[in-house]
């Protein structure tokens, strides 16, 4: 395997910029001044620091600093602790510098509520209220505790940012990777491999290792940031789709017949003929399966937990070649050649929803990590960005130059798309927004047509396959810069990535509780809680939950014949009646109010009849 | 009837005593009355009806009229007499000897004695023991509640309940060698030491230990008991002061009216000899006090009650009286009060002693200290001078005020001014803008209708096109054709808009200048959707009237239909040099591109019909063919007996996909799914929504961090390994340990303690 231009090569990837941006909260012992001098001057030796921090350094983000025309974006400062207005006196005359409990960043927490208030509850009793104050506090104490938390998160995304209105997508790499330090610009290279066509590439999930396939066989795993070659072999058959397992150490490769997996030492470990002439795979994390989709039309779940085959749902819509995974719901998109996206769960043998999309075929499906967009293209050279959140409803649509061929979403939300040899990303306004398709935030040529497209999570990079090899190009602000230590640590020993094995296995999602919404699955069952009470009320032959029938009290003196006890009853139902109609009717005037209360737009002129 | 009669025989009979035939109809002498007459019965029979006369119906002691042969001690008759037999009557005869003084003794005890009541029944004894029982119990208990309460709520409970001693350790017990070693520390212990502070127990001083601990037992009782006479005498207090309060006597407040005038004088007086300071500062008081109602107005003839009286005082002599009386009082807290020097009171006093006799001067204090018009006929004099003052003081503020006012008048003129000169400009300058608004919100206008016309004329634009474009794209061989195609295509809009701009369109209505924010409001103009309703809107009025639930719905065709704007790409992909097998995809691409219509949509429709007719309820159909009419082969049961035996089913509810066209979602539900969820209520809910909102936040570590996922996932009974679990004890929660005990006692022997209440219970009601 041969590998182009390495800028970074032989230099030890070092740690790319002092990260000395958060400041050292005082001390109360310190002198006044003495922090003052600090914040002016760039801190004190970092050589300390360095020593201390156990976890290698590593650059996160591409900070861009150097060049004039670059500009990082300004540093939100994080709500530091507001000093109080009286530190407290202790006996031993100390101050605390920081007295009472830790401020705690109220929007922030807020990202943490996850109690829905805003559905009201129907009136509750004493008793049941009182649980469901404590649940409230308790989830603004632990939503308070995440957002406290959240201080722990040190690094921040950075962007490229134009220069009075210079576009960036005119900046290329060559310009980016000259601005870089050396250890980011040495995650820019090009492999060129020329000699067995288009590759396909997969990043693990801690977005350490790359694995390559390409259509003539060739198959390749290696750490990329080391350039470590872990495995090469060929094949020697149609390489379709090349993934990773859980781990770094499996490697799911579709074959032109079956579906083979190897270890990192390129061992083949399994055959899986019932996977047969599958053209895509996808893995589910946290399910443990793999997903994987054949020509012949079927939709096939492997649990590689025990190597079982789950389901394999037909899709009756021919060749299945375009897949997506949701990671929010890990829900399977499929594209049909009838226009369509359908939405798979193992559990169901029909999709969950089927979208309709394009007039033309369907040629690619991304979703976002947050599981709120869908991008697709389609033969009718249209990009289209879908939001998931129950409507479906496409929020943009473009049309490009030759259409797009495959789509890629970043842990952050940049859109990347292949088309030809052109690879385009587009970013949104800010997290959680989609991508806007007026300007491409960045636009790169290869030296082949794309074949495969990935973003590398938590690294900056964009990695592209094409006919022409593997060329990993920058993307600033592309990955989540924070990585979970105990979920995806990219720095992981063998010894911790086998214990994060054993916990991941432990944690298992059952394949089964793949619905479109996760969420679903912490509310009641009313439908069989519903039956269950019929049932109770057959059983019983009376409802015990029911309000009991009106009985009038007897009455002396002659008051209590037959006669009045059923006047009364009838009076006491009256009532009831009566009460029931004036709500209902009082709804009906409500809807009523807001249907005219509501504007009905322009009313329809006379020469309406005219317009053609 | 009876008495009437009597009273009226007795009368005949104290009127002629020697009448010696009573009146026949007397009745209750009636059959005596034929035996025999003699002086003696008669006399007897008078007293028997004065007797008859008391009211109410003596009992009447048989009388025995035959003799019986055995006269018992117990038949003792006291006929004759007319009384009861009593003691007296016994021992009057007794002479009084030494031998018979014991029996006397014993008969005199038993006389004092009462008689015993008869003992309730046992069931009812019983009845009374058991609720008298139960209620003690309950009370004994009822002090339980609010620990049970407590402890059913808490998050967590520890067990063994010990509680541990909280309080903090000094530091010198903690680091028992830790010593002062700094010599500012060294200063700071020798200080301590010398002012014999607390170092170790920072709480306590040694003399306050010493006084804490110099109170022995019989000192607190008596402090105890002092403390208890205290609160005794003041609750008789308060009681007195409660009756004397309600006394309603007006002459009795008179009294102490004067009294306390007459006392309040009197300690003035005194005052003023022993300590001319304190007068003076009750002086200053009363100052106070007049200042006070000068300011105020309480008694002036303005109040609710005030005006009130004023209506009624034209009728009523009390209200005026209370008028009079309330206007008294402001004059007597109005008034001046005599500030002179000692010398000049002395000199004063000595005037008036002067003037006016002593007697007089009593006269006037004892009848009505607080009486304003024997004061003010007093102090006349002095009130005018006082008035005079005031009418002198007076004139000078208000004219500064008028000066002020002056003053303040003329910057208020200018500020007027000013402030008009603003609204002047304002109102100018709202003018203008209501001038100028019709030009930018026109220019809105027309920019929103250019764009929206743009819009609808790209879409009838592209109805033509289409038409053109599978011709151009069947021509079309390669993809760079395409790509100038694009190219072409992408100035269009931007010909077009000159010209749209030449006949811009007016809104009418506010609705449709909001529906135009709206749209500007939406990111990307370009959405199709809104686009594809703009465009029905134009084009059919029809659809607007239909209503809201329409306007929902979007049309399909529009969705897919509509012409997206391109993409400027700055870097267009090369189509140059291909490998044999992607022209011919290309080629394939193409040709299916080519091919890619309107089909596609209508498949797709016809499949979302067919997911709705699969997922609606079924009617179920119960004719019987044959049954009622004439049955066989070609013949069906006639459409009545259908529709009279078709049994609708239930509509179920709105499927989710209802208003989006574009998307079939599967009514199915996921019964796998189904099996991991919650499907029977925990006891206090008693609506799913309750529960769920308990189980929304998650209490993983994966969700939280470490401290809130322990805290969240805590225990609710912590138990101690090896320690025994002793139940609850009254002393744990703070409460005396005799509550306990007094429950046992009552448990071994319930009856005995109700017994003792009944007895307290009785008494209490003798």
């Amino acid at each position: 395997m041969e590998t182009a231009p390495k800028p970074g090569r032989g230099a030890p990837p070092k740690d790319g910029e002092p990260q000395a941006k958060r400041k050292k909260p005082r001390r109360y012992w310190e002198e006044e001044a003495a922090p003052a001098a600090a914040g002016a001057s760039p801190g004190p030796p970092r050589k300390k620091a360095k020593t201390r921090d156990p976890r290698p350094p590593r650059s996160k983000s591409v900070r861009i600093a150097k060049k004039s025309r670059f500009c990082q974006k300004p540093q939100t400062p994080k709500n530091a602790p507001d000093q109080k207005k009286k530190p407290q006196r202790t006996l031993s005359g100390a101050q605390d510098p920081f007295p009472g409990p830790a401020p705690a960043p109220v929007e922030e927490a807020r990202k943490f509520c996850r109690i829905d208030k805003s559905r009201a509850l129907p009136h509750s009793k004493p008793k049941t209220r009182s649980r469901l104050e404590t649940a409230e506090a308790q989830e603004e104490e632990a939503s308070v505790r995440a957002a406290r938390a959240e201080l722990l998160l040190t690094e921040e995304p950075g962007f490229l940012e134009g220069e009075d209105g210079e576009d960036t997508a005119k900046i290329l790499q060559t310009d980016i990777v000259e601005a870089v330090d050396i250890a980011s610009a040495a995650k820019h290279f090009d492999l060129n491999l020329r000699q067995f066509g288009p590759y396909r590439l997969n990043y693990s999930r801690t977005g350490r290792h790359l694995a390559l396939g390409g259509r003539r066989g060739h198959v390749a795993a290696l750490d990329w940031v080391t350039k470590k070659l872990m495995c090469e072999i060929n094949v020697m058959e149609a390489v379709q789709d090349i993934h990773f397992l859980h781990s770094e150490a499996l490697l799911a490769v579709a074959q032109n017949r079956w579906l083979y997996i190897y270890d990192n030492q390129g061992i083949e470990l399994h055959c899986i003929r019932r996977c047969d002439r599958a053209t895509r795979l996808e893995f589910l994390p946290f399910h443990f399966l793999l997903a994987t989709c054949s020509e012949t039309g079927f939709l096939t779940y492997l649990d590689v937990s025990v190597g079982k085959i789950v389901t394999a749902l037909n899709a009756r819509a021919g060749r299945l070649s375009v897949m997506a995974q949701n990671p929010y719901n890990a829900v399977i998109h499929l594209g049909h050649s009838n226009g369509t996206v359908s939405l798979w769960s193992p559990a169901v043998k029909e999709p969950l929803a089927k979208i309709l999309c394009h007039r033309g075929a369907v040629r690619a499906v991304a979703v976002d990590s947050t599981g709120t967009y869908m991008a697709t293209s389609g033969l009718d050279h249209q990009l289209k960005i879908f939001d998931l959140r129950g409507t479906f409803q496409p929020l943009s649509a473009r049309t490009l130059p030759q259409g797009a061929g495959h789509l890629a979403f970043s842990q952050r939300g940049l859109l990347a798309a292949g088309m030809g040899d052109v690879v385009n990303i587009w970013t949104g306004q800010g997290q959680a927004s989609s991508p806007s398709l007026e300007q491409p935030y960045l636009t790169h040529r290869l030296s082949g047509r794309v074949h495969g497209l990935q973003f590398c999570p938590f690294e900056d990079v964009l990695g592209v396959g094409h006919s022409g090899g593997i060329s990993s190009m920058l993307v600033p602000g592309s990955a989540e810069p924070n990585f979970d230590g105990l979920e995806n640590n990219p720095y992981r020993s063998r010894k911790q990535r086998q214990e994060w094995e054993v916990k991941a296995l432990l944690e298992k999602v059952p394949a089964e509780l793949i619905c479109l919404d996760p969420r679903a699955l912490a509310e009641v069952d009313v439908v069989s809680l519903e039956q269950q009470k019929k049932e109770r009320i057959e059983r019983l032959g009376y409802d015990p939950d029911a309000k009991a029938a009106f009985q009038p009290k007897a009455k002396q003196k002659g008051r209590s014949s037959t006669a009045s006890l059923v006047k009364r009853k009838r009076k006491v139902m009256d009532q009831e009646h009566r009460d029931k109609v004036r709500q209902s009717l009082e709804q009906q005037q409500q809807q009523q109010k807001q249907e005219t209360s509501k504007p009905t737009g322009a009313r329809p002129s006379a020469l309406d009849r005219f317009v053609r | 009837m009876k008495k009437t009669k009597a009273a009226k025989g007795l009368l005949a009979l104290s009127q002629q005593e020697e009448l010696v035939d009573l009146p026949t109809n007397y009745p209750l002498s009636a059959s005596e009355d034929e035996g025999d007459s003699d002086g003696e019965r008669k006399h007897q029979k008078l007293l028997e009806a004065i007797g008859s006369l008391d009211g109410k119906n003596r009992w009447k002691l048989p009388e025995r009229s035959e003799a019986s042969l055995t006269v018992s001690e117990f038949n003792v008759s006291s006929e004759g007499s007319g009384e009861k037999l009593a003691l007296s009557d016994l021992l009057g005869p007794v002479k009084p000897s030494p031998s018979l003084a014991a029996v006397k003794k014993q008969l005199s005890r038993v006389k004092s004695k009462k008689t015993l009541e008869l003992p309730l029944n046992k069931a009812e004894v019983e009845q009374i023991h058991r609720e008298v029982a139960f209620s003690k119990t309950s009370q004994t208990l009822s002090k339980w509640d609010s620990v049970v309460q407590k402890n059913r709520e808490a998050e967590q409970l520890v067990f063994p309940m010990k509680k541990e001693s909280s309080s903090f350790a000094p530091i010198e017990h903690v680091f028992s060698d830790w010593k002062a070693r700094t010599p500012l520390e060294q200063e700071v212990f020798n200080l301590l030491h010398k002012n014999k502070q607390p170092v170790t127990d920072p709480l306590l001083t040694p003399v306050e230990k010493a006084s804490l601990k110099a109170m022995s037992l019989e000192e607190a009782k008596i402090r105890r008991a002092e403390l208890q006479r205290a609160r005794a005498l003041q609750s008789y207090y308060e009681a007195r002061a409660r009756r004397m309060k309600k006394i309603k006597s007006k002459k009795y407040h008179k009294i102490a009216k004067k009294g306390k005038a007459k006392k309040a004088i009197k300690d003035f007086e005194q005052l003023r000899k022993v300590d001319p300071n304190a007068a003076l500062e009750e002086l200053e008081k009363l100052e106070k006090a007049r200042m006070m109602e000068r300011m105020s107005l309480k008694h002036q003839n303005s109040g609710k009650w005030a005006k009130s009286k004023a209506i009624m005082a034209k009728y009523d002599l009390q209200a005026r009286q209370a008028m009079q009386e309330q206007l008294a009082k402001n004059k007597e807290l109005t008034q001046k009060l005599q500030v002179v020097s000692e010398s000049e009171e002395e000199g004063g006093a000595d005037e008036e002693e002067a003037l006016v006799p002593d007697v007089v001067n009593e006269v006037q204090m004892n009848a009505d200290g607080p009486n304003p018009w024997m004061l003010r006929s007093c102090n006349r004099d002095a009130k005018e001078v006082e008035i005079q003052a005031d009418s002198e003081e007076p004139p000078e503020p208000v004219v500064h005020e008028f000066s002020e006012n002056e003053g303040n008048e003329k910057p208020m003129e200018e500020e007027d001014v000013l402030l008009r000169e603003f609204e002047e400009r304002r109102s100018i300058r709202k003018q203008s803008k209501l001038n100028q608004n019709p030009e930018p919100v026109g220019g809105q206008e027309t920019k929103d209708s250019t764009s929206k016309e743009v819009l609808s004329e790209l879409r009838a634009l592209s109805k033509k096109l289409s038409k053109e474009n599978h011709l151009s794209k069947k021509q079309k061989e390669s993809s760079a054709k395409t790509v100038l195609l694009v190219q072409e295509e992408e100035p269009a809009p931007e010909e077009e808009e000159p010209l749209l701009l030449q006949r811009p369109q007016r809104v009418q209505t506010v609705e449709k200048l909001e529906e135009l924010g709206k749209e500007d409001s939406l990111p990307n103009k370009e959405l199709p959707r809104a686009a594809a309703e703009g465009e029905q809107m134009r084009r059919s009025p029809q659809y607007l009237l239909k209503g809201k639930k329409k306007e929902q719905m979007i049309s399909l065709q529009n969705l897919l239909t509509s012409r997206t704007p391109s993409v400027t790409s700055l870097a267009v992909p090369t189509t140059v040099e291909e490998l044999e097998d992607e022209v011919e995809r290309e080629q394939k691409q193409m040709i299916k591109e080519a091919f890619a219509g309107d089909d596609v949509i209508k498949e797709f429709l016809k499949e979302k019909r067919e997911a709705i007719q699969a997922s609606k309820p079924k009617d179920v159909d119960l004719t019987l063919p044959g049954w009622g009419e004439w049955g066989g082969m070609d013949l069906k049961p006639s459409a009545k007996k259908r529709r009279r035996f078709l049994i609708k089913a239930p509509e179920g509810p709105p499927r989710k996909d209802k208003n989006l066209p574009n998307v079939i979602i599967s009514e199915k539900r996921n019964i796998h799914a189904a099996a991991h969820q919650v499907r029977v209520l925990p006891y206090p809910f008693t609506h799913h929504q309750q529960f769920e909102r308990t189980i929304q936040n998650p209490i993983g570590s994966t969700w939280n961090t470490q401290r809130a996922f322990q805290k969240l996932t805590a225990p609710k009974v912590v138990t101690k390994a090896g320690h025994i679990i002793k139940p609850i004890k009254a002393e744990d929660v703070g409460y005396r340990s005799s509550s306990r005990s007094d429950m046992s006692v009552m448990q071994n022997n319930p009856k005995q303690h109700s017994k003792h209440q009944n007895q307290l219970k009785k008494s209490s009601t003798d």
